[in-house]
Order: C-alpha cells, then sequence, then structure tokens
C-alpha cells in the first residue's frame, strides 16, 4: 500500500516537475502551469475515485496509486499559495487574486465533472 | 539528477500525505482535517524553502518533491465536493476557508521568519 502511494507519488511529482520545466513562468506572470497542473488532476482525481468505487473495487491498489500517489503527488496546493503570496508581496495584487480564485473554481469544478462524466459513462441509462 | 530528487522527494511526501491522513482517519469522517493540516503545514514548509534561498538540489527535493507531493489540490477540490454534498454549504465554505486562509497565512508567516517577506 505503501510502496503504491510512493510510486505514484514520485511519478506525480516528476510529471509537474517535467511541465514546470517545459512552461516555466516568469515572475510576475499568471503562473498558467500550476493552474492547469491542479485542475487536470482534480478531474483525474475524480474520474478515479468512481472507477476505483463502482468499477474496480477489488484492485486494492489502484486508489492507492493513481489516487493519493499520482494525482495527489501530481497537484500541489503549497505551490499555489507560495505563488499567490509572491505576486501579492511584488505588488501584481489583481493578478494574485485572479489566480487564486481560478484555481478555487476551476478544479472543483474539473473534479466534480471528472466524477459526473465517469459515473454517467459508467451507467448511460440511469443518469448520473 | 534533478529529476530523481524530486521523484525522491515526491514518493516520501505522498508517503507522509497518506500517513496524516491515516492518523486523522476518524476526525476526516466529518470534515476532511487531513487534507486541511498537509496544505497548511507545507504551505508553511514552502514559505521556509523559498524564504532561506537553498540550493537548487535540496529545493528540487524538498520543495518541488516533498512538500509538493505532501500538499494537494485535487483531494482539496473532492473533498470539496464532497464536503458540499454531504454536510452542505456552510462546512463547505469553511472548507475552503481555513485551507486559503491557513494556507497564505502560513506562507507569508514563513517567508516573513525568514526575511523574504
Amino acid at each position: 500500500m505503501l510502496l503504491a502511494v510512493a510510486a505514484g507519488g514520485a511519478l506525480g511529482g516528476l510529471a509537474r516537475h517535467g511541465l514546470a520545466s517545459a512552461f516555466p513562468v516568469r515572475a510576475g506572470a499568471f503562473p498558467w502551469t500550476t493552474l492547469v497542473v491542479n485542475v487536470s488532476g482534480s478531474f483525474v482525481l475524480g474520474v478515479v475515485a468512481v472507477l476505483a468505487a463502482a468499477r474496480w473495487p477489488g484492485r486494492r491498489l489502484l486508489r492507492p496509486f493513481l489516487g493519493v500517489g499520482f494525482c495527489g503527488g501530481y497537484t500541489t496546493w503549497s505551490t499555489a499559495m507560495a505563488e499567490t503570496v509572491l505576486l501579492a508581496r511584488d505588488h501584481h495584487a489583481p493578478t494574485a487574486t485572479a489566480y487564486l480564485v481560478a484555481g478555487l473554481l476551476a478544479a472543483p469544478a474539473a473534479a466534480l465533472f471528472g466524477l459526473l462524466l465517469t459515473a454517467a459513462r459508467l451507467d448511460p441509462g440511469g443518469g448520473t | 539528477m534533478t529529476a530523481v530528487g524530486v521523484a525522491v522527494g515526491a514518493a516520501a511526501g505522498a508517503v507522509a500525505r497518506y500517513l496524516v491522513a491515516q492518523a486523522l482517519h476518524a476526525r476526516a469522517a466529518r470534515f476532511p482535517w487531513a487534507t486541511l493540516a498537509v496544505n497548511v503545514t507545507g504551505s508553511f514548509a514552502l514559505g521556509l524553502v523559498i524564504g532561506l534561498g537553498l540550493p537548487a538540489g535540496a529545493r528540487a527535493v524538498v520543495g518541488t518533491g516533498f512538500v509538493g507531493a505532501f500538499t494537494t489540490f485535487s483531494t482539496f477540490a473532492l473533498d470539496l465536493v464532497r464536503t458540499a454534498e454531504d454536510a452542505g454549504a456552510r462546512p463547505a465554505t469553511g472548507y475552503v476557508a481555513a485551507n486559503v486562509v491557513g494556507g497564505l497565512a502560513a506562507c507569508a508567516a514563513a517567508l516573513a521568519l525568514t526575511g523574504a517577506l
């Protein structure tokens, strides 16, 4: 169980690091890379939550590996907070506010979309 | 080389988050305390990493790897949806506020402590 979490976390952290290296954001600019990571990871976690509970309940490592490990290691709260604080410190308060609000709206919406979409596809006749 | 450090740090961070979630499991049934705890403490830790100006290698392992994986936005998002569904708007709003205010304040405090704010 711990090994699945560790392996997923390592892969998630690497994916985030790879994207941050490929799409660096200059100081003072809107941190698109972290936002995309956090929103896409929230969507995947919504999908994984339904699959682990409804589709493959017997696969006990699915959630620890993909959900807790990969999605948890891929997305990050601390970087989002640090980016917001540093933008505000460096006199980019409107960008900091827009970034914070965008993440708080888009990530939960993406998680909900992942949940509903996956549930609907697993049970096409029964609504969500 | 940096990638190896990030992977090792992230593996440890994810496991640490999992252990906190296990330890707070009983409390988390009503309110996602575990995610709140890791997100606020991790935001403080990242503030320290940034404020102390650690060398690039240490920043990759501790900041990008460990703290980045210890904290989580996706579980926050899913927790929020579940809390809103199961407990209603007020606990959900409180959960968002606690994560945001706690995370921002913790990060700012760590930057201030290290003279970087």
